[in-house]
Protein backbone atom coordinates (compact mmCIF):
# COMPACT_ATOMS: atom_id res chain seq x y z
CA UNK A 1 0.00 0.00 0.00
CA UNK A 2 1.07 3.52 -0.68
CA UNK A 3 0.82 5.63 2.46
CA UNK A 4 -2.09 7.94 3.20
CA UNK A 5 -3.48 10.06 6.01
CA UNK A 6 -6.55 8.85 7.87
CA UNK A 7 -9.22 11.23 9.12
CA UNK A 8 -11.70 9.99 11.71
CA UNK A 9 -14.66 12.37 11.74
CA UNK A 10 -17.56 11.79 14.12
CA UNK A 11 -20.27 13.59 12.14
CA UNK A 12 -21.44 13.49 8.53
CA UNK A 13 -20.71 17.22 8.22
CA UNK A 14 -17.09 16.73 9.31
CA UNK A 15 -16.71 13.80 6.92
CA UNK A 16 -17.95 15.91 4.01
CA UNK A 17 -15.46 18.63 4.95
CA UNK A 18 -12.63 16.10 5.15
CA UNK A 19 -13.57 14.63 1.77
CA UNK A 20 -12.96 18.02 0.18
CA UNK A 21 -9.23 17.47 0.70
CA UNK A 22 -7.23 16.64 -2.40
CA UNK A 23 -7.34 12.94 -3.43
CA UNK A 24 -9.56 12.04 -0.47
CA UNK A 25 -11.68 8.91 -0.45
CA UNK A 26 -14.21 7.56 2.06
CA UNK A 27 -13.34 4.39 3.99
CA UNK A 28 -16.25 2.43 5.36
CA UNK A 29 -15.70 -1.16 6.51
CA UNK A 30 -12.66 -1.47 4.26
CA UNK A 31 -13.36 -5.07 3.25
CA UNK A 32 -13.04 -4.14 -0.41
CA UNK A 33 -11.08 -0.91 -0.22
CA UNK A 34 -8.18 -2.16 1.91
CA UNK A 35 -7.46 -5.12 -0.42
CA UNK A 36 -7.77 -2.66 -3.34
CA UNK A 37 -5.20 -0.38 -1.73
CA UNK A 38 -2.88 -3.33 -1.07
CA UNK A 39 -3.04 -4.15 -4.77
CA UNK A 40 -2.24 -0.48 -5.49
CA UNK A 41 -5.37 -0.21 -7.62
CA UNK A 42 -6.19 3.01 -5.77
CA UNK A 43 -3.85 5.59 -4.32
CA UNK A 44 -5.79 8.14 -2.25
CA UNK A 45 -3.78 10.57 -0.17
CA UNK A 46 -6.45 10.77 2.52
CA UNK A 47 -8.91 8.16 3.73
CA UNK A 48 -11.91 9.52 5.59
CA UNK A 49 -13.13 6.79 7.92
CA UNK A 50 -16.90 6.70 8.31
CA UNK A 51 -16.68 4.14 11.11
CA UNK A 52 -17.02 6.60 13.97
CA UNK A 53 -20.09 8.43 12.69
CA UNK A 54 -22.88 7.42 15.08
CA UNK A 55 -25.62 9.08 13.02
CA UNK A 56 -24.79 6.68 10.15
CA UNK A 57 -25.31 3.52 12.20
CA UNK A 58 -28.38 1.55 13.07
CA UNK A 59 -31.60 0.12 11.72
CA UNK A 60 -35.19 1.30 11.98
CA UNK A 61 -38.43 -0.03 10.52
CA UNK A 62 -41.70 1.83 10.24
CA UNK A 63 -44.57 2.34 7.79
CA UNK A 64 -43.43 -0.46 5.53
CA UNK A 65 -39.90 0.87 5.15
CA UNK A 66 -36.62 -0.34 6.64
CA UNK A 67 -33.95 2.34 6.95
CA UNK A 68 -30.35 1.27 7.49
CA UNK A 69 -27.54 3.69 8.28
CA UNK A 70 -24.72 3.64 5.73
CA UNK A 71 -22.08 2.62 8.28
CA UNK A 72 -24.14 -0.30 9.59
CA UNK A 73 -22.34 -3.64 9.32
CA UNK A 74 -23.70 -6.70 7.54
CA UNK A 75 -23.70 -8.54 10.89
CA UNK A 76 -25.94 -5.88 12.43
CA UNK A 77 -28.34 -5.99 9.49
CA UNK A 78 -28.44 -9.80 9.63
CA UNK A 79 -29.43 -9.61 13.29
CA UNK A 80 -31.63 -6.54 13.53
CA UNK A 81 -33.63 -6.71 10.30
CA UNK A 82 -34.62 -10.36 10.73
CA UNK A 83 -38.13 -9.53 11.98
CA UNK A 84 -38.95 -6.60 9.69
CA UNK A 85 -37.49 -7.95 6.44
CA UNK A 86 -36.18 -11.51 6.76
CA UNK A 87 -35.05 -11.88 3.14
CA UNK A 88 -32.82 -8.82 3.49
CA UNK A 89 -31.42 -10.10 6.79
CA UNK A 90 -30.69 -13.41 5.07
CA UNK A 91 -28.84 -11.61 2.27
CA UNK A 92 -26.73 -9.68 4.78
CA UNK A 93 -26.01 -12.80 6.81
CA UNK A 94 -24.56 -14.60 3.79
CA UNK A 95 -22.14 -11.92 2.58
CA UNK A 96 -18.50 -13.03 2.81
CA UNK A 97 -17.78 -14.69 6.15
CA UNK A 98 -18.47 -13.77 9.80
CA UNK A 99 -15.35 -11.63 10.27
CA UNK A 100 -16.00 -9.75 7.03
CA UNK A 101 -19.62 -9.17 8.08
CA UNK A 102 -18.40 -7.61 11.33
CA UNK A 103 -16.61 -4.88 9.37
CA UNK A 104 -18.23 -4.55 5.95
CA UNK A 105 -21.06 -2.03 5.65
CA UNK A 106 -24.12 -1.53 3.50
CA UNK A 107 -23.01 1.96 2.50
CA UNK A 108 -19.65 0.68 1.36
CA UNK A 109 -21.21 -2.09 -0.70
CA UNK A 110 -23.77 0.19 -2.35
CA UNK A 111 -21.19 2.93 -3.04
CA UNK A 112 -18.75 0.46 -4.58
CA UNK A 113 -21.40 -1.32 -6.70
CA UNK A 114 -19.30 -4.36 -7.42
CA UNK A 115 -21.01 -6.23 -10.28
CA UNK A 116 -21.09 -9.35 -8.09
CA UNK A 117 -22.03 -7.75 -4.75
CA UNK A 118 -25.15 -8.90 -2.90
CA UNK A 119 -26.61 -5.65 -1.59
CA UNK A 120 -27.23 -3.95 -4.95
CA UNK A 121 -29.65 -6.77 -5.85
CA UNK A 122 -31.49 -6.31 -2.57
CA UNK A 123 -31.72 -2.53 -2.95
CA UNK A 124 -32.88 -2.67 -6.56
CA UNK A 125 -35.44 -5.47 -6.05
CA UNK A 126 -36.84 -3.72 -2.97
CA UNK A 127 -37.40 -0.50 -4.93
CA UNK A 128 -35.04 1.08 -2.42
CA UNK A 129 -33.69 4.58 -2.04
CA UNK A 130 -30.07 5.54 -1.53
CA UNK A 131 -29.81 8.46 0.88
CA UNK A 132 -26.74 10.67 0.70
CA UNK A 133 -25.57 13.78 2.50
CA UNK A 134 -27.22 15.89 -0.20
CA UNK A 135 -30.20 13.98 -1.68
CA UNK A 136 -32.23 10.81 -2.05
CA UNK A 137 -31.72 8.67 -5.17
CA UNK A 138 -34.16 5.97 -6.29
CA UNK A 139 -32.45 2.62 -6.82
CA UNK A 140 -33.60 2.61 -10.45
CA UNK A 141 -31.56 5.80 -11.02
CA UNK A 142 -28.64 4.93 -8.77
CA UNK A 143 -26.90 1.84 -10.19
CA UNK A 144 -25.34 2.97 -13.48
CA UNK A 145 -22.96 0.16 -14.39
CA UNK A 146 -20.01 -1.91 -13.24
CA UNK A 147 -18.57 -0.01 -10.22
CA UNK A 148 -20.56 3.02 -11.38
CA UNK A 149 -23.25 4.84 -9.42
CA UNK A 150 -25.00 8.19 -9.45
CA UNK A 151 -22.82 9.36 -6.56
CA UNK A 152 -20.94 12.61 -7.15
CA UNK A 153 -17.40 13.24 -5.96
CA UNK A 154 -17.38 13.59 -2.18
CA UNK A 155 -20.97 12.37 -1.79
CA UNK A 156 -21.52 9.84 1.02
CA UNK A 157 -24.17 7.12 1.28
CA UNK A 158 -25.58 8.00 4.70
CA UNK A 159 -28.48 5.51 4.67
CA UNK A 160 -30.36 3.07 2.46
CA UNK A 161 -34.14 2.68 2.59
CA UNK A 162 -35.96 -0.48 1.56
CA UNK A 163 -39.66 -0.90 0.86
CA UNK A 164 -40.75 -4.08 2.64
CA UNK A 165 -42.38 -6.46 0.15
CA UNK A 166 -45.15 -8.94 0.92
CA UNK A 167 -42.62 -11.71 0.38
CA UNK A 168 -39.08 -11.95 -0.92
CA UNK A 169 -36.17 -14.32 -1.32
CA UNK A 170 -32.51 -13.99 -2.25
CA UNK A 171 -31.05 -16.99 -4.03
CA UNK A 172 -27.35 -17.09 -4.78
CA UNK A 173 -25.01 -19.47 -6.50
CA UNK A 174 -21.61 -19.01 -4.89
CA UNK A 175 -18.37 -18.67 -6.74
CA UNK A 176 -16.59 -20.91 -4.25
CA UNK A 177 -13.19 -19.19 -4.23
CA UNK A 178 -14.25 -15.57 -3.87
CA UNK A 179 -17.51 -16.31 -2.00
CA UNK A 180 -19.14 -13.62 -4.10
CA UNK A 181 -22.21 -14.70 -6.06
CA UNK A 182 -21.43 -16.20 -9.43
CA UNK A 183 -25.05 -15.27 -10.07
CA UNK A 184 -27.67 -14.28 -7.53
CA UNK A 185 -31.28 -13.19 -7.87
CA UNK A 186 -33.44 -11.22 -5.45
CA UNK A 187 -37.17 -11.61 -6.03
CA UNK A 188 -39.48 -9.19 -4.19
CA UNK A 189 -43.25 -9.56 -4.42
CA UNK A 190 -45.17 -6.33 -3.80
CA UNK A 191 -48.93 -5.76 -3.88
CA UNK A 192 -48.52 -3.80 -7.12
CA UNK A 193 -46.08 -6.12 -8.86
CA UNK A 194 -42.93 -8.20 -8.67
CA UNK A 195 -39.35 -6.95 -8.94
CA UNK A 196 -36.48 -9.25 -9.91
CA UNK A 197 -32.90 -8.01 -9.55
CA UNK A 198 -29.86 -9.94 -10.77
CA UNK A 199 -26.27 -9.58 -9.60
CA UNK A 200 -23.06 -11.32 -10.66
CA UNK A 201 -24.19 -11.78 -14.24
CA UNK A 202 -24.09 -8.61 -16.30
CA UNK A 203 -21.10 -6.65 -17.51
CA UNK A 204 -23.18 -3.59 -16.58
CA UNK A 205 -23.63 -4.62 -12.96
CA UNK A 206 -26.90 -5.25 -11.17
CA UNK A 207 -30.02 -5.16 -13.37
CA UNK A 208 -33.75 -5.87 -13.30
CA UNK A 209 -34.93 -8.85 -15.31
CA UNK A 210 -38.06 -7.20 -16.63
CA UNK A 211 -39.39 -10.17 -18.62
CA UNK A 212 -39.48 -12.23 -15.44
CA UNK A 213 -41.07 -9.32 -13.54
CA UNK A 214 -43.90 -9.11 -16.08
CA UNK A 215 -44.47 -12.86 -16.05
CA UNK A 216 -44.39 -13.12 -12.26
CA UNK A 217 -46.60 -10.08 -11.75
CA UNK A 218 -49.28 -11.85 -13.83
CA UNK A 219 -48.73 -15.29 -12.31
CA UNK A 220 -46.41 -15.74 -9.33
CA UNK A 221 -45.35 -19.31 -10.00
CA UNK A 222 -42.27 -21.22 -11.08
CA UNK A 223 -44.10 -22.20 -14.26
CA UNK A 224 -44.56 -18.56 -15.22
CA UNK A 225 -40.79 -18.11 -15.62
CA UNK A 226 -39.90 -21.65 -16.67
CA UNK A 227 -39.86 -20.80 -20.37
CA UNK A 228 -37.98 -17.49 -20.07
CA UNK A 229 -34.36 -17.17 -21.09
CA UNK A 230 -32.19 -14.29 -19.94
CA UNK A 231 -30.03 -12.70 -22.63
CA UNK A 232 -26.45 -13.86 -22.15
CA UNK A 233 -24.88 -11.67 -24.82
CA UNK A 234 -23.77 -8.91 -22.42
CA UNK A 235 -23.05 -11.15 -19.48
CA UNK A 236 -19.70 -11.66 -17.80
CA UNK A 237 -17.63 -14.45 -19.33
CA UNK A 238 -14.61 -15.55 -17.33
CA UNK A 239 -12.89 -18.72 -16.20
CA UNK A 240 -15.68 -19.33 -13.68
CA UNK A 241 -18.43 -19.40 -16.26
CA UNK A 242 -19.42 -18.22 -19.72
CA UNK A 243 -22.08 -15.60 -20.37
CA UNK A 244 -24.43 -18.35 -21.57
CA UNK A 245 -23.86 -20.28 -18.33
CA UNK A 246 -24.59 -17.19 -16.26
CA UNK A 247 -27.72 -16.50 -18.29
CA UNK A 248 -28.88 -20.03 -17.57
CA UNK A 249 -28.17 -19.53 -13.86
CA UNK A 250 -30.28 -16.36 -13.85
CA UNK A 251 -33.27 -18.50 -14.79
CA UNK A 252 -32.42 -21.22 -12.28
CA UNK A 253 -31.90 -18.78 -9.40
CA UNK A 254 -35.14 -16.97 -10.23
CA UNK A 255 -37.12 -20.21 -10.25
CA UNK A 256 -35.57 -21.28 -6.94
CA UNK A 257 -36.37 -17.92 -5.36
CA UNK A 258 -40.00 -18.11 -6.50
CA UNK A 259 -40.25 -21.69 -5.28
CA UNK A 260 -38.86 -20.67 -1.90
CA UNK A 261 -41.40 -17.87 -1.56
CA UNK A 262 -44.28 -20.15 -2.57
CA UNK A 263 -43.16 -23.01 -0.32
CA UNK B 1 2.56 9.19 12.11
CA UNK B 2 -0.39 8.92 14.44
CA UNK B 3 -0.32 7.77 18.03
CA UNK B 4 -2.71 4.88 18.64
CA UNK B 5 -3.77 3.64 22.02
CA UNK B 6 -5.74 0.50 22.61
CA UNK B 7 -6.11 -2.32 25.08
CA UNK B 8 -4.56 -5.58 23.92
CA UNK B 9 -5.35 -8.68 25.97
CA UNK B 10 -6.29 -6.46 28.90
CA UNK B 11 -3.12 -4.38 28.88
CA UNK B 12 -2.70 -0.82 27.65
CA UNK B 13 -0.85 -0.70 24.32
CA UNK B 14 0.28 2.30 22.31
CA UNK B 15 2.52 3.16 19.43
CA UNK B 16 3.09 5.49 16.50
CA UNK B 17 1.78 4.19 13.21
CA UNK B 18 1.39 5.31 9.62
CA UNK B 19 -2.07 5.62 8.13
CA UNK B 20 -1.49 2.45 6.12
CA UNK B 21 -0.32 0.36 9.09
CA UNK B 22 -2.61 -2.64 9.40
CA UNK B 23 -3.83 -3.79 12.78
CA UNK B 24 -2.00 -7.09 12.27
CA UNK B 25 1.25 -5.24 11.59
CA UNK B 26 0.83 -3.22 14.77
CA UNK B 27 0.16 -6.36 16.79
CA UNK B 28 3.03 -8.36 15.32
CA UNK B 29 5.70 -5.77 14.72
CA UNK B 30 5.03 -3.12 17.37
CA UNK B 31 3.56 -5.29 20.13
CA UNK B 32 5.62 -8.40 19.31
CA UNK B 33 2.47 -10.53 19.40
CA UNK B 34 3.37 -12.85 16.55
CA UNK B 35 0.72 -15.44 17.35
CA UNK B 36 -1.64 -13.64 14.99
CA UNK B 37 -0.60 -14.87 11.57
CA UNK B 38 -0.68 -13.36 8.11
CA UNK B 39 -1.59 -16.12 5.69
CA UNK B 40 -3.04 -14.66 2.53
CA UNK B 41 -3.09 -10.91 3.25
CA UNK B 42 -6.23 -10.72 1.09
CA UNK B 43 -8.89 -11.37 3.78
CA UNK B 44 -9.58 -14.88 2.59
CA UNK B 45 -7.77 -17.20 4.99
CA UNK B 46 -8.62 -16.01 8.50
CA UNK B 47 -5.23 -16.75 10.09
CA UNK B 48 -5.21 -13.13 11.29
CA UNK B 49 -8.59 -13.19 13.09
CA UNK B 50 -8.57 -11.25 16.37
CA UNK B 51 -11.41 -9.76 18.39
CA UNK B 52 -11.97 -6.01 18.34
CA UNK B 53 -14.47 -4.90 20.97
CA UNK B 54 -15.60 -8.51 21.21
CA UNK B 55 -16.16 -9.07 17.50
CA UNK B 56 -14.07 -11.31 15.24
CA UNK B 57 -12.33 -9.32 12.52
CA UNK B 58 -9.58 -9.96 10.01
CA UNK B 59 -6.73 -7.87 11.36
CA UNK B 60 -5.06 -7.79 7.93
CA UNK B 61 -8.06 -5.86 6.62
CA UNK B 62 -8.37 -3.18 9.27
CA UNK B 63 -6.13 -0.20 9.82
CA UNK B 64 -4.39 0.12 13.17
CA UNK B 65 -5.75 3.66 13.57
CA UNK B 66 -9.27 2.26 13.28
CA UNK B 67 -8.64 0.33 16.50
CA UNK B 68 -8.02 3.59 18.38
CA UNK B 69 -9.42 3.11 21.89
CA UNK B 70 -10.60 -0.44 21.18
CA UNK B 71 -10.35 -3.59 23.26
CA UNK B 72 -8.37 -6.09 21.20
CA UNK B 73 -7.99 -9.79 22.06
CA UNK B 74 -5.46 -12.03 20.35
CA UNK B 75 -4.47 -15.67 20.64
CA UNK B 76 -1.85 -14.69 23.24
CA UNK B 77 -4.63 -13.67 25.62
CA UNK B 78 -6.50 -16.96 25.45
CA UNK B 79 -4.50 -19.16 27.81
CA UNK B 80 -4.27 -18.42 31.55
CA UNK B 81 -1.18 -16.52 32.73
CA UNK B 82 0.39 -19.78 33.93
CA UNK B 83 0.06 -21.25 30.44
CA UNK B 84 -3.01 -23.39 31.09
CA UNK B 85 -4.87 -23.62 27.80
CA UNK B 86 -8.45 -22.39 27.63
CA UNK B 87 -11.28 -24.76 26.82
CA UNK B 88 -11.09 -24.24 23.07
CA UNK B 89 -7.31 -24.55 22.90
CA UNK B 90 -7.39 -27.70 25.02
CA UNK B 91 -10.08 -29.18 22.78
CA UNK B 92 -7.92 -28.52 19.70
CA UNK B 93 -5.12 -30.43 21.41
CA UNK B 94 -7.36 -33.25 22.62
CA UNK B 95 -9.02 -33.77 19.23
CA UNK B 96 -5.98 -33.21 17.04
CA UNK B 97 -7.54 -30.05 15.58
CA UNK B 98 -4.29 -28.89 14.03
CA UNK B 99 -1.37 -30.19 12.09
CA UNK B 100 1.05 -27.47 10.99
CA UNK B 101 -0.69 -24.97 13.27
CA UNK B 102 -0.50 -21.94 11.00
CA UNK B 103 -4.25 -21.40 10.81
CA UNK B 104 -4.85 -22.35 14.44
CA UNK B 105 -4.73 -18.87 16.04
CA UNK B 106 -7.44 -17.68 13.66
CA UNK B 107 -9.44 -20.88 14.11
CA UNK B 108 -9.36 -20.53 17.89
CA UNK B 109 -10.36 -16.86 17.77
CA UNK B 110 -13.19 -17.58 15.33
CA UNK B 111 -14.34 -20.49 17.48
CA UNK B 112 -14.36 -18.23 20.53
CA UNK B 113 -16.50 -15.69 18.68
CA UNK B 114 -18.90 -18.41 17.54
CA UNK B 115 -19.32 -19.95 20.99
CA UNK B 116 -19.90 -16.53 22.56
CA UNK B 117 -22.94 -15.98 20.28
CA UNK B 118 -23.99 -19.60 19.91
CA UNK B 119 -22.85 -21.71 22.92
CA UNK B 120 -24.28 -24.99 21.56
CA UNK B 121 -23.76 -24.86 17.79
CA UNK B 122 -24.66 -27.71 15.48
CA UNK B 123 -21.95 -29.25 13.31
CA UNK B 124 -23.45 -27.32 10.39
CA UNK B 125 -23.32 -24.04 12.38
CA UNK B 126 -19.61 -24.61 13.04
CA UNK B 127 -18.81 -25.41 9.42
CA UNK B 128 -20.68 -22.34 8.21
CA UNK B 129 -19.03 -20.10 10.77
CA UNK B 130 -15.60 -21.24 9.61
CA UNK B 131 -16.35 -20.04 6.05
CA UNK B 132 -13.60 -17.44 6.38
CA UNK B 133 -10.95 -19.64 8.01
CA UNK B 134 -8.91 -21.80 5.68
CA UNK B 135 -6.91 -24.83 6.82
CA UNK B 136 -4.76 -26.69 4.30
CA UNK B 137 -3.83 -29.63 6.53
CA UNK B 138 -6.65 -31.11 8.54
CA UNK B 139 -9.57 -31.30 6.14
CA UNK B 140 -11.51 -29.49 8.91
CA UNK B 141 -13.05 -32.59 10.50
CA UNK B 142 -11.01 -32.46 13.67
CA UNK B 143 -11.30 -28.67 13.92
CA UNK B 144 -15.08 -28.98 13.83
CA UNK B 145 -14.90 -31.82 16.32
CA UNK B 146 -12.71 -29.77 18.66
CA UNK B 147 -15.06 -26.80 18.58
CA UNK B 148 -18.08 -29.03 19.20
CA UNK B 149 -16.22 -30.61 22.13
CA UNK B 150 -15.29 -27.18 23.49
CA UNK B 151 -19.00 -26.36 23.52
CA UNK B 152 -19.52 -29.28 25.88
CA UNK B 153 -21.30 -31.50 23.39
CA UNK B 154 -20.76 -35.21 22.79
CA UNK B 155 -18.58 -35.59 19.72
CA UNK B 156 -18.27 -39.36 19.64
CA UNK B 157 -20.58 -39.56 16.59
CA UNK B 158 -18.73 -36.93 14.55
CA UNK B 159 -16.42 -38.32 11.93
CA UNK B 160 -12.78 -37.53 12.51
CA UNK B 161 -9.42 -38.59 11.26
Amino acid sequence: MYNFDVEMPSTIADAVTALARDEAQPLSGGQTLIPTLKARLAAPSVLVSLHGIAEMKGVSAQDGTVTIGGATTHATVAGEVADAYPALASLAGRIGDPAVRNRGTIGGSVANNDPSACYPAGVLASNGTVVTNTREIAADDYFLGMFETALEEGEIVTAVKFKIPEAAHYEKHLQPASRFPLVAVFVAKFADGVRVAVTGASENGVFRWTEAETALSADFSVEAVAGLKADGSSMISDLHGSGAYRAHLVGVMTKRAVAAINA
Amino acid sequence: MTEVKMTVNGKAASGNVEGRTLLVQFLREDMGLTGTHVGCDTSQCGACVVHVNGEAVKSCTMLAVEAQGAEVSTIEGQAAPDGTLNTIQQAFQDHHGLQCGFCTPGMVMSAAALLKDNPKPTESDVRHYLDGNICRCTGYHNIVKAIMAASGQDVSAIAGE
